[in-house]
């Protein structure tokens, strides 16, 4: 089922287009990927799908009802963690229970606690972010995302600031712990292997102006580990990606 | 080890520092190289506060309720300009300028105005104080205003947060930081100021005490009396810093990863 989709979206700054006549969709549980080189417009998509800008024209959809230039609805997350220094984990966690679903804190606090477990996080709950390393910091972010999200969560490069054996422990996290929650996600990378062993599909988009050049599905089963980048399969993926980002 | 006995010292440098220049001072005194009616020796000093310590105290509660008068209203005012200011891009560029110019005028050459305009009561004072101390809070509050981080901002708006969200969650938090070490400055603003003022005209207080102690060339009870202003302003940062530790423990952490 779809959850989402953008129809047309076009959007200029100074007279510069950023982003042309982008039309993707996102179904129910999958993962997509929006794979670009930097300053193809990425996350000028991002800022709109999510609401803080209007788009020059076209159209945002959650469950068919127009979300054009409406925050509120679809909860994102920053390659930054932006984790409030101020605050312990948990109520970091539970300040997207707060104001968007309006809990008081003790509630958020019940309804955030068993996740995190979930997401790997037991016993830091009352840390503060300066306490937790760089790949805990991001899945504490995520943790916020997924608990702001009703069902969409859009991804930002999330894991891009983290060094490569963090990355690769962190994508093997991922795909577990997407075996256990449900959610439906749009991944902005331009992490090639991220994009294929992560991905259900994957937009491919170039750059001035930034236009979806292709549509990529990756076939294969869910769940994945890291050892899926050793296939031939896979690296069959990467030079069809290669060729069309050219 | 070395580590350790190193940082003992670091901790005892400003102890032995200040015990040095009390000991050169009871030499100096005591040894006759300077006579006693420029510089009294500190025992003279402390016979002085203990004998007038009855005096003191009463005269330090009038004191103190003027700098404490004054610190309140001047942080009540500090809170609603710097919002406002915040919040308004023009009263910011509008007010600004004068906010700055009224921290060019000597705090000396108002408090006789003040005592003209408001009389020789706590008015004056109390106004004086505000004076001072306002300033240093707005700008400290501006700035831990504008220090925000724009995508914790877009963070809260992404969750549907409004203006007020965004204040609560955001902007005053980051600028408590900031409102503290302003708050600092001011807490020993308010005390001086309000000695001042109680200089320039009035019945009661330490500066209208430090004015007649002065006039009578009781110098050992001057120079007790100084040192309880001092005193009495320390008090009072190390109170603000108490509060501060408990209103953000997160700080306290920071700087232990840092160690």
């Amino acid at each position: 089922m779809e959850i989402l989709r953008t129809e047309n979206i076009n959007k200029s700054f100074d007279d510069r287009k950023i982003i042309k006549d982008i039309s993707i969709h996102l179904k129910q549980n999958e993962l997509v990927s929006l794979l670009g080189v930097s300053g193809c417009g990425k996350s000028t998509l991002f800022n709109i799908i999510s609401g803080l800008y209007v788009p020059d024209c076209g159209k945002v959809f959650l469950n068919g009802e127009d979300i054009t230039g409406k925050p509120g609805n679809i909860s994102y997350m920053l390659q930054k963690d932006l984790l409030l220094p101020y605050y312990t984990v948990l109520d970091n966690v539970c300040l997207s229970l707060v104001i968007k679903k309006g809990m008081n804190k003790k509630k958020a606090r019940e309804t955030a606690s068993p996740l995190f477990k979930t997401f790997g996080l037991d016993g830091v709950q009352d840390k503060y972010p300066s306490q937790l390393s760089g790949g805990m910091r991001q899945r504490a972010a995520l943790l916020r995302t997924y608990l702001a999200s009703n069902e969409v969560a859009l991804l930002d490069e999330p894991f891009s600031a983290l060094d490569t054996i963090t990355k690769d422990e962190i994508h093997e996290w991922y795909l577990d712990v997407m075996q256990k929650i449900k959610l439906s996600t749009l991944f902005v990378t331009h992490d090639i292997d991220e994009a294929i062993l992560l991905s259900d599909r994957i937009y491919i988009m170039s750059k001035n102006p930034g236009v979806i050049t292709d549509e990529i599905v990756i076939e294969r089963q869910k769940p994945r580990s890291n050892d899926f980048m050793l296939t031939n399969e896979f690296i069959e993926y990467k030079k069809r990606i290669i060729s069309s980002l050219k | 080890m070395i580590k350790k006995s190193r940082s003992t010292i670091f901790k005892l440098a400003p102890f032995i520092s200040l015990i040095t220049v009390f000991l050169i001072w009871l030499i100096l005194s005591e040894g006759g190289v300077i006579a006693d009616y420029m510089l009294p020796s500190p025992i003279a000093v402390v016979k002085a506060f203990i004998a007038d310590f009855d005096t003191l105290m009463k005269q330090a509660s009038v004191t103190l309720t003027e700098a404490l008068y004054g610190l309140c209203t001047g942080i009540a005012l500090a809170f609603f300009i710097s919002i406002l200011m915040d919040r308004f891009e023009f009263l910011y560029k509008a007010f600004y300028p004068i906010l700055v110019i009224t921290q060019t005028i000597p705090t000396i050459a108002i408090a006789p105005l003040l005592v003209l305009w408001l009389g020789f009561s706590m008015a004056p004072k109390i106004a004086l104080v505000v004076i001072t101390t306002f300033f240093p809070i707005t700008i400290s509050l501006l700035d831990g205003f504008k220090s925000a981080d724009k995508d914790a901002i877009n963070l809260i708006r992404s969750m549907g947060g409004g203006k007020l969200q965004i204040f609560h969650y955001i902007k005053l938090p980051s600028a408590l930081p900031h409102f503290f070490s302003g708050l600092k400055v001011s807490a020993s603003y308010a005390i001086v100021g309000a000695v001042i003022s109680e200089w320039l005209g009035g019945f009661e207080g330490l500066g209208v005490y430090m004015t007649r102690v002065k006039k009578a060339y009781a110098f050992d009870k001057m120079f007790a009396v100084i040192i309880f202003v001092s005193v009495l302003s320390l008090v009072l940062m190390a109170i603000i810093n108490l509060v501060k530790n408990l209103s953000m423990p997160y700080m306290k952490i920071e700087e232990q990863n840092k160690n």
